[in-house]
C-alpha cells in the first residue's frame, strides 16, 4: 500500500515590539540573564498584566496578511501548568476566542502554487529559558512575557520539503509585514509539527504524533523525513501507532517519545480574569489595515506580469523592497522596464552594496535612470558613456542630460563630421582598407577603432561602421 | 485619649496642629502594646518605619501642608497582610511566602501615601483571604475585641479587630465574598466593599481576580468615605479598573433618606437568622423608614445559588492565582529531586488546609470533563445573579439586609465544618458575584453576651456615594457607632 503524510504546523514567532506583552520591560535578545525583568514578568505576588497595544495590532495585521478573519470579539485565557520557566505557573494565551481565525497562505512549491489553510493565529506570552549547569539549574526570565504569535496550520502539508517551503514563505510574510524579525539564531521562531500517515488519497486522518519545539526549519524538514518513514514502517510491519508527543534529537537525527495521550497535560484553560475581552472597533481595525503590505508572492507575480521582467529579477525586487520601490518609480511612463531593471539590479544595487549605502542615501531621482536608459536607447550616448553618466549620478547626483552635456558624451551621428573622420582613417591606413576591400571583413574593426579614437569615443559606433563600409565599397 | 479619635477627628487635630503625627503614631503603638497581646490583630509592626513616616508627615505639616490637599496626612492606617509595600513582607498570613519582601509598592499603597497616610503594621487575615474567621492564619488567630473567645470574622479579621480595638484609625482590607463586610459586622465597625473596578488591584495578592476588591474598615461612615476617596480611581496598571470619575465622597454625606427607595430582598430574610440579628435588622428598617426611606420588598430569585457559584468561581481562579507560590523564585522552598517533587514538598508544607482544600476544588472544577458542569455553569448562574441585582435596582436605589445571619461565633466552633463556615458569607457573597458595592455598619448588639450586629446596604455599581450617604444618615440617627469594646 502506498502511504501519504499529513502534516500540520504550529509556528511560534516573537512579535517585533519594543516592550513585552504585559509589562514595560524591553523585548530584547542577548541581555545578561534576568536583567530585562520586573515584578510583572517575574510573576511576583500582586502584579497584573496590561496588554501591549502594538502586539495586539501586529496580531491583527498578521491576520490580514494571512487572509484570516479578525473577529470583533477575542479574549485571553490562562493555560495552567507547572514548570520552572513559567513564572506564574500559567501562561496567558488565547484558547477558544483567538484574535484571528481561518486564513490561508499561498506559496511556490514544486513549480506551482500551493495553499495551506491557517486555522488561527493567536497571541500569547513567551516563557523563560531554563539553563542547566553541572550542579544546579537556573531560569532566565528575560524572554518571559515576550509577545508570541502562534500560527496554527491545517494539516494541508504532504511532505517535508513542502513544510520547509511553507515555513520559509511564512517567515517572508512576517518579515515583510514588519510583524517579526524571525531571526532563527535568536530563537524568534519555533515549531511544533503534527504528523500522521494514511493510505494515499484517503480522507480519514491517521494517529497523530506531535513533535515539540524545533527551532530550525531544516530541523523540521529532517524530523519529518525521519518520522514519516518511521510511521509507515510501523504500520507496514503490522504495528500500531499511539497518539503521543515526541522530541526531536537533532544530533542523533531521530524522534523519541516524550509522553503518550494518557499522560497528556490537562491545561485547565479558563478565561483570564485580569484582562478584559478584546473588542476591536472599526476605527482600530482600519488603522491596522492601513499597515497591510503587499505579500511577497503577490509582488513577484505582479512584477513579472505587469513589467515583463524575468522571475529572477522579480525575486530581487521581492527580496529588496526599497530597491523594488525605486524600480517602480523609475519605470513610470518608460517603454523599456526590462533595461531599467538591468540598470537597477546590475549597476545600482551593486554600487549600493559596494558603498554600504541605501536607496535613501541616493543623490538622484528614480526618473534619472529612466532618462539614462532612454538616451542610450535613442543612441544619444553609447553604453560606455552610460556607465560614465551613471557613475557621475551616483557620486554627485544631477540629471543624465546635464552630465552628457557637461562631459560632452553625446555620440556624433552627423554624417558630415563622421564622413570626414572615416575618410581620414581610410587614408591614413591603406593596409587595413585594402584588406577589407579584398574580403577581410574584420579589417573594418581596426578602422572603426581609429575613428572612435579620433572622435574621442563620441562617434556612434554603428553609424561609423556603416559609413566606413559605404566609403570603402565606394 | 488620642487613640479613641475617629480618623476625621484625628485629621482635624493634625490640621489644627493640636497634635503631631508622631504623637498619633505613638498613641497607636502604645495602644498595640496595651491590648494587642489579647487581640492579636497585628502580625508585625515596623516601629522605626512607622515613626519615620510620621516624622515625614510632621515635616510636611511644618511646611504648610494641609488636609484639604492630603486628607490622610499623618494618619496611621494599618494594612491587611496581602498588600505589596516596597521593602515590607507580604505573607498573606501564610507560611509559604517565607521571608519574601515586596520589591514594589502597589497602587493602593501609592495612593494612600500620596494622600499622606502613615501605612504601618501588617494585620492578620485568613491565609490568602480564604476564610470567615481569621482562624485560617498560619500565625495564629485574632480575637474579637467584644469577646476574646470569639472570632473577629474574616478574612479581614485583623483589620476589623485593629480598628475596633483602636489600635489604628482605619485599616485597608479586601473583600472577595464578604471579607470586609463580615468582619466589620462581627467586630462592630464600618466596612465598605467598592464596586469591582473602582479601586486598583495592582499590588494586592490575588485570591479570586474577578471578585477581589480593596476597601476600608473604619470607625464610622465619614472615615470610610475619606479612605475610599484616597484609594479610588482608574489605574492603567489594572486593566479591570474602570475609568469612571471619582466623586467627592465626603461632600456627598449629609441629609436624610427622603425619597430613597430601599429594597428588602425576600430571599435574604430566611429562617435561621439569629433572633437578635433579625430584631436589630427589623428595627434598622423601621429607622430608615422613619428617616424618610420608602421600603419595598424585592425578589432576587437566584440568591440560593450564590454560595455554590462563589465556591466554584473563586476556587477556580485561586487555583491558578496561587500556582506561582512554587518555591522557584521567592518564598519558602522545600527541595526535591526534580521540579515536581520540589513543588509538592514546597506547597505541601507551605499552604494551610483550607487553602489546599480550595486549590484542589478549583483544580477539579476546571478539569477536562468537569469544566462545563461546574465552571461554565457557575459562570452562567453568576450572570443570572447579576441580573437579579439589575432587576432589583430598576425599582429601588439600594438593598438592605443583615450582613451576617448570626453574631460572632466562638473560635473553633466551625473549623471542622467548612460548609457551615461558608454559610457565614451567605448575605455578602452575591454582591461580589454581581460586582456591585456594599457596606456594613453597626445596627445594634445582641443581649448576652453583647456582640455587634451589622446592617448591610448594597448599592448600584459605582454608586458608592449614594451608599455612603444612606449609611451616614442611618448612622447619625443611631448610637451604635459610638459604642466601644472594653479591653
Amino acid at each position: 500500500m502506498e502511504y501519504e503524510a499529513v502534516i500540520g504546523l504550529e509556528t511560534h514567532c516573537q512579535l517585533k515590539t519594543n516592550s513585552k506583552m504585559f509589562c514595560g520591560c524591553a523585548n530584547e535578545f542577548g541581555a545578561e540573564p534576568n536583567t530585562n525583568v520586573c515584578p510583572v514578568c517575574l510573576g511576583m505576588p500582586g502584579v497584573l498584566p496590561v496588554p501591549n497595544e502594538r502586539a495586539l495590532q501586529l496580531t491583527a495585521l498578521t491576520g490580514y496578511l494571512l487572509n484570516c478573519e479578525v473577529p470583533g470579539f477575542a479574549k485571553f485565557d490562562r493555560k495552567n501548568y507547572f514548570y520552572p520557566d513559567v513564572c506564574k505557573d500559567y501562561q496567558i494565551t488565547q484558547y477558544d476566542f483567538p484574535s484571528t481565525t481561518t486564513g490561508q497562505v499561498d506559496f511556490e512549491f514544486g513549480g506551482g502554487i500551493e495553499r495551506v489553510r491557517i486555522t488561527r493565529a493567536h497571541l500569547e506570552e513567551d516563557v523563560g529559558k531554563n539553563n542547566h549547569f553541572a550542579q544546579h539549574s537556573g531560569v532566565d526570565f528575560n524572554r518571559a512575557g515576550v509577545p508570541l504569535l502562534e500560527i496554527v496550520s491545517e494539516p494541508d502539508l504532504r511532505s517535508a520539503d513542502m513544510a520547509y517551503e511553507y515555513l520559509n514563505s511564512l517567515k517572508d510574510i512576517l518579515i515583510y509585514g514588519g510583524v517579526s524579525d524571525c531571526d532563527m539564531e535568536k530563537g524568534m521562531v519555533r515549531c511544533d509539527v503534527n504528523i500522521s500517515v494514511r493510505p494515499k488519497g484517503g480522507s480519514e486522518l491517521g494517529v497523530k504524533v506531535e513533535i515539540k519545539n524545533m527551532n530550525t526549519f531544516s530541523g523540521v524538514r529532517r524530523a519529518i523525513n525521519y518520522e514519516v518513514p518511521r510511521q509507515i514502517e510501523t504500520l507496514e510491519a503490522g504495528g500500531t501507532l499511539v497518539q503521543e508527543t515526541r522530541r526531536w534529537d537533532d544530533v542523533a537525527g531521530i524522534t523519541e517519545s516524550m509522553r503518550t495521550k494518557e499522560h497528556a497535560h490537562d491545561y485547565r484553560y479558563f478565561p483570564e480574569p485580569d484582562l478584559m475581552p478584546l473588542k476591536p472597533d472599526e476605527a482600530w481595525l482600519a488603522e491596522v489595515r492601513s499597515q497591510i503590505v503587499e505579500l511577497p508572492l503577490a509582488r513577484k507575480q505582479r512584477f513579472a506580469k505587469d513589467y515583463g521582467i524575468p522571475a529572477q529579477d522579480a525575486d530581487v525586487f521581492v527580496g529588496n523592497v526599497p530597491l523594488g520601490g525605486f524600480f517602480e518609480q523609475a519605470i513610470e511612463g518608460a517603454s523599456n522596464p526590462k533595461a531599467i531593471a538591468n540598470w537597477v539590479i546590475n549597476n545600482l544595487q551593486a554600487r549600493l552594496t559596494e558603498t554600504g549605502t541605501t536607496i535613501g542615501d541616493l543623490k538622484f531621482e528614480p526618473s534619472a535612470i529612466r532618462e539614462l536608459v532612454a538616451i542610450i536607447d535613442t543612441g544619444t550616448i553609447s553604453s560606455t558613456g552610460g556607465q560614465e553618466v551613471f557613475a557621475e549620478l551616483f557620486e554627485n547626483g544631477g540629471s543624465p542630460a546635464a552630465i552628457v552635456e557637461d562631459r560632452g558624451l553625446a555620440q556624433v551621428s552627423d554624417s558630415g563630421e563622421l564622413d570626414k573622420w572615416c575618410q581620414e582613417a581610410i587614408d591614413a591606413n591603406p593596409g587595413p582598407a585594402d584588406d577589407f576591400r579584398n574580403g577581410k571583413e574584420n579589417a573594418i574593426n581596426f578602422l572603426k577603432g581609429q575613428v572612435m579614437k579620433a572622435s574621442r569615443g563620441k562617434a556612434n559606433p554603428q553609424v561609423v561602421g556603416e559609413t566606413l563600409a559605404k566609403l570603402l565599397k565606394g | 485619649m488620642l487613640h479613641e479619635l475617629t480618623l476625621c477627628g484625628l485629621a482635624a487635630k493634625l490640621d489644627a496642629r493640636e497634635v503631631s503625627a508622631r504623637e498619633a503614631m505613638q498613641a497607636c503603638l502604645d495602644r498595640i502594646d496595651a491590648v494587642d497581646g489579647r487581640v492579636s490583630a497585628f502580625m508585625s509592626v515596623d516601629r522605626d518605619d512607622a515613626l519615620g513616616q510620621a516624622d515625614a508627615a510632621d515635616a510636611a505639616l511644618a511646611k504648610g501642608a494641609t488636609h484639604a490637599g492630603q486628607p490622610l496626612l499623618g494618619v496611621p492606617v494599618s494594612m491587611k497582610d496581602l498588600f505589596c509595600i516596597r521593602g515590607q513582607p507580604a505573607n498573606c498570613s501564610s507560611k509559604i511566602l517565607g521571608d519574601f519582601r515586596s520589591p514594589y509598592d502597589g497602587t493602593v499603597v501609592r495612593k494612600l501615601r500620596d494622600a499622606g497616610a502613615v501605612l504601618f503594621g501588617r494585620v492578620n487575615m485568613d491565609e490568602f483571604a480564604m476564610g470567615s474567621s481569621t482562624e485560617n492564619s498560619a500565625f495564629g488567630r485574632t480575637h474579637n475585641p467584644w469577646d476574646l473567645e470569639r472570632v473577629p470574622g474574616g478574612s479581614s479579621g485583623g483589620s476589623a479587630a485593629a480598628v475596633v480595638a483602636q489600635e489604628c484609625f482605619g485599616s485597608i482590607g479586601t473583600d472577595t465574598g464578604g471579607s470586609i463586610r463580615q468582619p466589620a459586622a462581627l467586630c462592630g465597625c464600618v466596612g465598605l466593599k467598592p464596586t469591582y473596578g473602582r479601586v486598583s488591584r495592582y499590588g494586592v495578592v490575588a485570591f479570586a481576580s474577578s471578585l477581589d476588591q480593596v476597601g476600608p474598615l473604619a470607625r464610622d461612615v465619614r472615615d470610610s468615605a475619606v479612605l475610599l476617596g484616597a484609594m479610588a480611581g482608574h489605574d492603567p496598571r489594572d486593566s479591570t479598573s474602570v475609568p469612571t470619575e471619582v466623586p467627592d465622597y465626603v461632600a456627598g454625606l449629609g441629609g436624610d433618606l427622603k425619597g430613597i427607595r430601599l429594597g428588602l430582598p425576600r430571599e435574604y430574610l430566611i429562617d435561621g437568622i439569629d433572633p437578635g440579628v433579625r430584631a436589630a435588622f427589623d428595627e434598622a428598617v423601621k429607622q430608615c423608614e422613619a428617616l424618610g426611606a420608602e421600603i419595598h420588598e424585592v425578589s432576587m430569585p437566584h440568591t440560593e445559588y450564590g454560595v455554590a457559584t462563589y465556591y466554584i468561581v473563586a476556587t477556580a481562579e485561586a487555583s491558578a492565582n496561587l500556582a506561582r507560590f512554587d518555591g522557584i523564585r521567592y518564598g519558602d522552598r522545600v527541595d526535591g529531586d526534580d521540579p515536581f517533587s520540589l513543588y509538592c514538598n514546597t506547597r505541601g508544607r507551605g499552604f494551610g488546609e483550607e487553602v489546599k482544600r480550595r486549590i484542589i476544588l478549583g483544580t477539579y472544577v476546571l478539569s477536562s470533563g468537569y469544566y462545563d458542569a461546574y465552571y461554565l455553569r457557575a459562570q452562567k448562574v453568576r450572570t443570572l445573579i447579576k441580573r437579579d441585582f439589575e432587576q432589583a435596582f430598576e425599582s429601588v436605589d439600594a438593598l438592605i439586609t443583615p450582613t451576617v445571619p448570626a453574631p460572632a461565633f466562638k473560635a473553633g466552633e466551625k473549623m471542622d465544618d467548612p460548609l457551615q463556615m461558608y454559610l457565614s458569607d451567605i448575605f455578602t457573597i452575591s454582591c461580589n458575584l454581581a460586582g456591585t458595592c456594599g457596606i456594613s455598619l453597626p445596627c445594634g448588639f445582641t443581649g448576652d453576651p453583647k456582640l455587634p450586629i451589622g446592617l448591610q446596604i448594597l448599592g448600584k455599581p459605582f454608586e458608592e456615594s449614594r451608599l455612603l450617604q444612606i449609611a451616614h444618615a442611618y448612622e447619625q440617627a443611631t448610637p451604635w457607632h459610638r459604642e466601644r469594646a472594653v479591653l
